[in-house]
């Protein structure tokens, strides 16, 4: 059964390619060049014509050959994959069987040992639930948002790809699968993101957030060096095993002795932070809203970015034993709370507003994870997995709608237009925002209660910057809800001519709106309540000090009310400023033009970045190049030699003059100087 | 065993040149001929190389397959394999063909030369990988410069002259040095027999200088860094299957070299002189990658790329770790094959377009689809994705490294960024993005060229995704060799804290 969840989606993946491929290959047959030669232009049209028209291609193709075999296969592979992760849920979940699946050997060198293996306990269990259902209900979707596009048979390839990519990363049994996991995701993101590659911000997109990855991959690969330096393994049970008697071991890096296992831990999170964009390693993940509307559901909202939160989890053994790494997760992710709800306050693109909204529940999530509260940080992964992903979809509705508009001030009224699309996304915002009762209430209120109680240097920062956070979130949430669809429509012709989306749109919208509400109370116990310790077991260690989730029990009621208070005050603003009194926004940015714009342009982050880090790489490889090969290596090495040799050639050449005085000149000169040397040297 | 395979193997290719040569005249009969001759010579030198491979017995460290017959009197005829050896000499059989299909119709003119001089290099190349004396070793060695000398001279672009003599210069004046240690070796040990010396165990003197005179040679050869400028003008010069031969086999004799000499013959100079090793390592790594960032010409990035890549090697095998030998042979097994076909994918767009210039390109993928994918799997084997033969070796000399030298371990992972940007943007300047109409009548790759990736991007991923047979073949070899490095290493260790007791010890005793 696991193996079919794992490799159910691979072998969509690979159908779809083939049948993409094969395809292809019908379109532009390798063979018999056109008449006239290759490198002659076609005759008709002018280039320009022809530019325009080739831009114009992706959009008018004829859809490839078996468009809807790789629809059908890829979405049924899901679905079955989807009704067999419920089932290991429970089975594993609540019957407690874990299981190993062996499959076979990876890299046996020496002393290092790594095994294609799937492990399954209760953490990859609810990963498992979240991936393939998200997934499946995003497969679906897409069938519907996609019709348009000639190149389905790859999109789902892509999809059921990254599918698998993500499920090898939460099923690995040691840290170099998890990584091959985790760079596959990075890979299916990165060609989702150019999925339309004859846009040159996708395509730009794309690199960006390969390359962002890299550098917490970096990290990343560090941590895994060092972990098996330490561990002498890489698979979890040996490193677990090993992990405390590591407590209190230093390691010299470079000038500099640091505690072994907070070194280890903080270069693997440096992994975490690129992946879940997290605060200095986040400026990706907006720019990823350049690829289809479902791959920002699935990929940017739902699963790859949390695969950092489903990190720490897994790797709570070895963080709980580095306190002052505890300490580094939980600052980056109150910051990246805040921070990213700041920016999400100003911003027009509708998919980038629930991009930095999603940023900032992933600050959230690692709160949870740095104060020790695992398994309060992989509920809130749990819900915002439903409430993040219909917010998406809700929007790719309005997207299509829309003429695949993304301004939101080009929307409103549109309440009337996409009835149904209008109340799923007040159910995706409610529970967003911790409306009592809707799944986001319980466990984002969790994660701050957690704050209130945890012992670690930071919690007193997080409760701060996570109960603001609260108060933003539900501002630049209804703001979103009240600019799309109250008020006057902005666009008349496309308001008037926009619909509500097919049937296979609306299903996925109508489940996940389902799952936003129910996927919190009747799981509150066994992720944040008292059945924690039954339902994960093993797969989670907390330290013998660590007592958050017991405390978090005893908060006071009225701070318990805080987040809620919070997410009352950001409505009722959100009302006054874009129902009621729509010219007060416009007054304040005018008002406070910097920080307006400070925010507008997400802090200057691209900016810093493309001034400290791009452009001086690009000079320094330019001056490396003309400079260091250019002018030092080949001028002083082999250029220069043969130009030196050349020069003495001409040199002796010139003393050939031919004049017989010239020589018997030499002669007598030389004569005199030997003469002279025996004279007074040999004595 | 009754015959002598590895000679067959070896020799081969020579009797296929030989007949080649007997065809007379340059009518297209003649052309054909040459080709076809050369094309199946190869595949039967390629299928009697898995034969090798099939009686080859990874558990033993020992040199398998040996021949010996007395010849010029100090020197032997001497060949054999072992776990190092080994996957070099498939990975050069294995090529070859592909060479020659990829000259099928590029090479028109003097076909019937050009295919003797892949022949004869593969002769050289193959006996340079199991030669097990050290005269004939450098016969082989340096024999290999003549053909591929020529090829590039001959065959190659507009600056040819220039681009070969850089690189026949460059190599030679490594070769002399080396020459040199070589005659001191057999001064010293009284032989020239590759496994007499490897048990030799030289004077501390000796192994210093000798050291350094092979790293003249083979750091020519990998190139590392400062003495790479050669190769970037030779890979723009060369034919598409010239660059192919000289990334994916002529480097890997340097990295060859260090394993089969280096490391084993001279443990003590190895492990002293490691930290130089490293640093050229990591500078190659880092230097080259932001060089290659704003290459202008695909040859050439790609070729910058290749010395980035061989800094790993060399990093690795120095690091002396299992992990990190094992992970420097693979790393050269993994560029052997996706450097090579990086360089077809190169020369399936210049043969349509008749220019490397990365800015004429753009959105192949509209046209050319299969190319599209093929160049992807290459493009991130070269970035080293997990899943490719690309990351194995990187992983594996890493870790290996890591264990022994962090801020080395960490600066080299460096490099995994920055090839990551270099590679994903090489590649959206040319195949993703709109259209261009100077290449709009360009055509995907047609059946002989899918002949020629099919196998290549099979490999890439089987061996990505399970390189444990790779890995097996040579570790035995690696393990015999480090352990005798080890002991080497130690018992100089011992030696010279003995005299440094002793040095201590002066002062105590009275002063007379």
């Amino acid at each position: 059964m696991y193996q079919a969840i794992v490799f159910l989606p691979l072998l969509g993946a690979v159908l779809a390619a083939i049948i993409s491929l094969a395809g292809a290959r019908a379109r532009c047959p390798g063979e018999n060049p056109p008449p006239g030669g290759e490198d002659a232009a076609h005759g008709g049209s002018s280039p320009t014509e022809r530019e325009t028209a080739l831009s114009q291609a992706h959009e008018h193709a004829p859809a490839a050959a078996g468009s809807r075999a790789a629809e059908l296969a890829t979405t049924t592979f899901l679905m079955a994959a989807m009704i067999l992760s419920w089932i290991a849920f429970v089975e594993v979940g609540f019957g407690g069987h874990e299981v190993r699946v062996p499959i076979f050997p990876w890299m046996i060198v020496g002393d290092l040992t790594v095994d294609w293996s799937l492990r399954i306990d209760t953490l990859t269990a609810v990963m498992l639930v979240v991936v393939n259902t998200i997934s499946a209900l995003v497969h679906l979707y897409s069938i519907g948002y996609m019709a348009e596009d000639p190149y389905r048979p790859r999109f789902f390839g892509y999809l059921s790809m990254f599918t698998f990519a993500m499920l090898m990363l939460v099923t690995a049994d040691n840290l170099v699968q998890l990584f091959f996991g985790w760079e596959g995701v990075g890979l299916a993101s990165y060609l989702l993101i150019g999925f339309w590659y004859h846009k040159p911000e996708a395509n730009a997109a794309a690199i960006k957030a390969f390359v962002v990855n890299r550098v917490g991959d970096f990290g990343f690969a560090l941590g895994i060096f060092a972990v098996f330096m330490l561990a002498g393994a890489v698979d979890f049970d040996t490193v677990f095993a090993q992990a405390p008697a590591l407590a209190g071991r230093s390691l010299h890096f470079f000038f500099w002795d640091i505690d072994a296992l907070t070194l280890t831990c903080l270069l693997l999170f440096m992994g975490a932070m690129g992946k879940s964009a997290q605060f200095l390693l986040h400026t990706w993940l907006p720019d990823a809203m350049e690829g289809p509307t479902p791959v920002s559901a699935l990929i940017h909202a739902a699963t790859m970015v949390t695969a950092g939160v489903f990190m720490v989890a897994r790797l709570s053994p070895l963080f709980e034993l580095a306190p002052h790494a505890q300490a580094f997760v939980t600052f980056i992710g109150a910051t990246t709370a805040l921070f990213a709800a700041t920016i999400g306050l100003v911003q027009n693109d509708i998919k980038r507003i629930i991009a930095y909204s999603t940023c900032s529940q992933l600050g959230y999530m690692f709160v949870a994870m740095g104060l020790g509260a695992y398994s309060v940080g992989m509920f809130h992964l749990f819900t915002h997995a439903f409430f993040k992903a219909l917010l998406f979809l809700g929007s790719g509705s309005v997207i299509i709608a829309m003429h695949h508009e993304q301004d939101i001030r080009h929307m409103g009224g549109l309440k009337d237009r996409l009835p149904f699309t209008y109340i799923v996304m007040i159910v995706g915002t409610l529970a967003l925002t911790g409306f009592p009762l809707t799944a986001g209430y319980f466990s984002k209120d969790a994660i701050i209660e957690a704050t209130y109680v945890a012992h670690n240097p930071m919690a007193l920062y997080a409760s701060v910057t996570t109960v603001s956070a609260a108060l933003l979130t539900s501002f630049y949430s209804w703001r979103l809800i009240f600019k799309t669809f109250h008020g006057e429509p902005h666009d008349r012709v496309h308001w008037r001519n926009a619909h509500e989306s097919p049937l296979v749109m609306l299903i996925p919208l109508g489940a996940l709106a389902l799952g936003s509400i129910v996927a919190g109370l009747p799981f509150k116990e066994i992720f944040a309540g008292h059945g924690v310790a039954a339902f994960f077991r093993e797969s989670l260690t907390v330290a013998k000090s660590n007592h958050v989730l017991e405390d978090m029990h005893g908060v006071p009621l009225a701070l318990g009310l805080l987040p809620t208070i919070m997410m009352v005050i950001g409505f009722a603003i959100a009302w006054q400023f874009y129902v009621r009194r729509p010219d007060i926004p416009v007054e304040l940015a005018r008002q406070h033009e910097v920080l307006y714009r400070f925010l507008l342009n997400k802090w200057y982050f691209d900016e810093l970045y493309e001034a400290i880090f791009v452009r001086p790489a690009k000079r320094l490889g330019y001056a490396l190049w003309k400079g260091g090969d250019g002018w030092l290596i080949d001028g002083f090495g082999p250029d220069g030699v043969s130009s030196r040799v050349l020069d003495v050639t001409r040199n002796v050449i010139r003393l050939q003059t031919g004049y017989l005085y010239h020589y018997a000149f030499a002669m007598l000169i030389g004569a005199a100087i030997f003469i002279t040397w025996f004279m007074f040297a040999v004595r | 065993m009754t015959w002598p395979i590895l000679s067959v193997v070896t020799f081969l290719p020579l009797v296929g040149a030989l007949f080649i040569m007997l065809v007379r005249g340059d009518a297209p009969f003649a052309r054909g001929t040459a080709r076809w001759v050369a094309l199946w010579t190869t595949l039967v030198t390629f299928a009697i190389s898995l034969v090798l491979v099939a009686r080859f017995d990874p558990a033993s460290p020992e040199f398998q397959f040996v021949e010996k017959q007395s010849w010029l009197g100090i020197a032997n005829y001497h060949m054999g394999v072992d776990g190092i050896s080994l996957p070099f000499v498939i990975l050069t059989t294995g090529l070859m063909p592909i060479c020659i299909l990829a000259s099928w119709t590029a090479i028109q003119n003097r076909v019937k030369e050009y295919m003797i001089a892949f022949l004869v290099l593969e002769t050289l190349m193959v006996g340079t990988f199991s030669a097990l004396d050290l005269v004939l070793f450098y016969l082989f060695f340096e024999g290999g410069l003549i053909p591929m000398f020529l090829i590039i001279g001959v065959w190659g672009g507009p600056r040819r002259v220039y681009a070969s003599f850089k690189f026949f210069l460059y190599t030679l004046l490594g070769s002399v040095l080396m020459l040199l240690a070589i005659m001191a070796m057999y001064w010293n040990a009284g032989t020239t027999d590759i496994p007499a010396l490897l048990r030799h165990g030289f004077p501390l003197a000796l192994q210093k200088w000798a050291w350094f005179a092979f790293l003249a040679s083979f750091a020519v050869k990998l190139p590392m860094w400062p003495v790479h400028t050669w190769l970037p003008d030779a890979h723009v010069e060369a034919p598409t299957a010239g660059s192919v031969i000289l990334a994916a086999i002529l480097l890997k004799m340097g990295g060859y070299g260090f394993l089969r000499f280096s490391l084993p013959m001279f443990p003590v100079a190895s492990h002293d002189f490691a930290p130089l090793i490293f640093t050229l390592s990591v500078v190659a790594i880092v230097y080259t990658s932001l060089v290659a960032l704003m290459q202008e010409d695909m040859k050439k990035l790609i070729a910058y790329s290749s010395v980035a890549h061989m800094g790993f090697v060399t990093m690795g095998i120095f690091a002396a770790t299992t992990q990190g030998v094992a992970g420097g042979i693979f790393q050269m097994i993994s560029h052997g094959i996706v450097s090579a076909a990086l360089f077809l994918c190169v020369g399936v767009v210049y043969d349509r377009m008749h220019t490397r210039e990365i800015a004429f390109y753009g959105g192949l993928v509209n046209r050319m689809p299969l190319y599209a994918f093929v160049f992807m799997v290459f493009t991130l084997a070269n970035v080293g994705l997990p899943g490719t033969s690309g990351f194995i070796g990187e992983f594996l000399s890493l870790i290996g490294t890591f264990r022994i030298n962090i801020p080395v371990a960490t600066l080299a992972t460096l490099g995994v960024i920055l090839s990551a940007a270099y590679a994903l943007w090489l590649y959206r300047k040319i195949v993703f993005g709109v259209l261009k109409p100077t290449v709009a009548g360009i055509r995907d790759i047609g059946w002989r060229e899918a002949v020629i990736f099919a196998p290549l991007v099979a490999l890439t991923i089987l061996i990505g995704v399970a390189p444990k047979p790779v890995l097996d073949m040579s570790a035995a070899s690696v393990a015999q060799l480090l352990d005798s490095y080890g002991r080497a290493v130690k018992a100089a260790a011992a030696e010279e804290s003995v005299r440094d007791l002793a040095r201590i010890d002066q002062p105590v005793r009275p002063v007379r």
